[in-house]
């Protein structure tokens, strides 16, 4: 299932215009970035409200470290932007996960608003009408170009491969002994630390992971934008990432990703004037709608749907799966 | 010969605002022994085994662990130096498999969680203890079940089962047969009686007749405070224990 849908994102650029790539290369780095969330949400039961403030620094300090007539090289620019939102994370963490529940949910909302006004109220960001990106980043090594970063095409290749590896990290991950040990954590902290693990250490090293992977997915948007704004720290998208998981369906690696696809193209098709005429000004209304009723008849999220189908079969109970796969 | 104490508190208090849920409470455990703790409701049996554990933090006195000062350790700590705990409530991981639950328990003591790259269900050390104390707990036949589908005395042997992984010294168990019927009971006693060699063993219990049954030593708390710790037979004929705990009918 997994290689179909690698392939199928290989050869989609075979069939796709100049709108469909641009269109699957922004899903594919929202999908990144509901993997990030995931790690969070759905490995660690760590529900975190300010998820775009780590993609939205990457992003920022990505612009900023870049001059405006030359090109600076995305092999040392890359790594800086996702190591700024790691060090974001970190102090984020640090702090938030002396909180539980809802306490935890507001004061990461309370630090992405932070970060948020920062970008947006100080002459740092450049206010509400953002920084462009005028020169991007040369991916050359010792002189040789492996590819374009300014055409679409290669981006797009570049952007598929990010994606694989985040996906084929955190598979790997989950698996093992910290893997694990966050499992351990979201079904029943505990007992985790009755049995001789210290989970704020665990919690704070997801968190930081998570806030890197959210960087990887913030730069890879503003390197394909050419641009960044304070919208990328707001909590609409920290609540939209959140809205894909959900949708997708928690405690699965596929079910992030299926989540973004299915968030982003809804979001396309009920913007569509040409099905929905006036009413398509109104899309925030429709998408809500339609998440609302696939929550309601899918709690187990889009990625539950064949065992939803075989439990009406057959009668029994799925099994819950929280493997990350 | 002097007992082997492997835990000690000393003068263990614990207050929460005016109320004292535990009042200068002073124990020891010994390898090899079974020692009760019992009082009724809200007596300050469990917050005592909180203090002993380290979830709880006294409000003053110490505890010592093997010899060493653990007063001031957090509880994964304390843990990973020798102490194994079961709750009240049963608290496994209902989701997953009876093996995974004792395996888990069992990566405290292997933790090497930047061994990013390496199958926790393929690790040799872990893998190996949390089929030993599966076993040991006579879950051998169900290791590949789904916790959450366990009968509830196979539950409370699991939580044993995932103490044991840990390869602890000191077993604190709070009222492990709460809820069992007969069969499940005397399973139980069974094996805390084969835990014993090897292991100091705190119980809390309400079952009297399984106290009474097991227990080498048994303390009395009534209101957060100890009224009498003796032997069964001593406790059982002691005066203040009838008249505050066992209502005279002893």
């Amino acid at each position: 299932m997994l290689a179909a849908v690698a392939l199928a994102l290989a050869v989609f650029p075979l069939a796709a215009g100049t709108y469909g790539l641009d269109l699957v290369t922004k899903i594919m780095i929202y999908a990144i970035f509901a993997l990030s969330l995931e790690l969070l949400v759905g490995q660690t039961g760590l529900v975190c409200f300010g998820q775009a403030a780590f993609f939205g620094i990457a992003g920022y300090v990505a612009v900023l470290l870049s001059p405006r007539y030359e090109a600076v090289s995305l092999w040392w620019l890359m790594p800086t932007a996702i190591a700024a939102a790691a060090l974001y994370a970190l102090f984020v963490g640090a702090l938030s996960l002396r909180t539980r529940g809802v306490y935890f949910i507001m004061v990461t909302l309370a630090f992405a608003q932070m970060a948020y006004y920062v970008f947006h109220d100080t002459p740092v960001g450049r206010g509400t009408d953002g920084i462009y990106l005028y020169v991007k980043p040369d991916p050359s090594i010792g002189g040789w170009k492996p590819f374009d970063i300014d055409a679409a095409l290669p981006y797009y290749y570049f952007v598929l491969l990010w994606l694989a590896l985040v996906y084929a990290f955190l598979a790997t991950l989950l698996r093992s002994r910290f893997g694990r040990a966050l499992a351990g954590i979201k079904a029943n902290e505990q007992r985790m630390r009755a049995t001789g693990f210290s989970t704020y250490a665990y919690k704070l090293a997801a968190f930081v992971i998570s806030g890197a992977l959210a960087g990887i997915a913030g730069f890879l948007f503003v390197v394909k934008d050419g641009y960044v704004n304070p919208e990328l720290l707001s909590w609409h998208l920290s609540g939209a990432v959140l809205i894909m998981i959900i949708l997708g369906g928690l405690g699965q690696l596929r079910g992030a990703v299926l989540g973004a696809f299915a968030y982003a193209l809804l979001q396309e098709l009920f913007q569509a004037q040409a099905i929905f005429g006036g009413f398509a000004k109104h899309w925030h209304l429709s998408l809500g709608v339609a998440i609302i009723v696939s929550v309601a008849l899918l709690p187990r999220g889009l990625i539950g749907i064949p065992a939803e189908i075989r439990r009406r079969l057959t009668g029994r109970r799925p099994r819950p799966e929280t493997d990350g796969g | 010969m002097a007992a082997d104490v492997l835990l000690r508190g000393r003068e263990l208090t614990r207050r929460f605002g005016g109320l004292t849920a535990v009042d200068r409470v002073s124990i020891e455990l010994a390898r090899g022994s079974v020692h009760a703790v019992i009082g009724t409701n809200g007596a300050g049996k469990s917050t005592l085994v909180n203090l002993l554990t380290g979830e709880l933090d006294a409000t003053s006195g110490t505890v010592e662990l093997l010899g060493e000062d653990v007063s001031t350790w957090t509880q994964p700590r304390r843990a990973r130096r020798g102490l194994g705990r079961s709750y009240q409530r049963t608290t496994i991981f209902p989701q997953f498999d009876v093996l995974e639950n004792c395996r888990l328990a069992a990566q405290a003591r292997d933790q090497r969680p930047w061994s990013w790259w390496q199958d926790a269900r393929r690790a040799p050390l872990p893998c190996a203890l949390a089929e030993r104390a599966a076993r040991r707990a006579g879950l051998g036949d169900v290791l590949d079940r789904d916790a959450g589908l366990l009968s509830h005395g196979e539950k409370r042997q699991l939580e044993i089962a995932m103490c044991l992984a840990t390869e602890p010294q000191v077993l604190l168990l709070d009222e492990p047969l709460a809820g069992m019927g007969a069969e499940e009971t005397d399973r139980m006693l069974a094996l805390l009686g084969e835990l014993k060699d090897g292991h100091a063993i705190l119980l809390v219990e309400h079952d009297m007749d399984a106290v009474f049954r097991i227990a080498d030593r048994i303390t009395v708390m009534v209101n957060g405070a100890v009224i009498a710790s003796d032997a069964p037979t001593a406790v059982r004929e002691n005066r203040d224990v009838q008249a505050a705990y066992l209502g005279g009918q002893a």
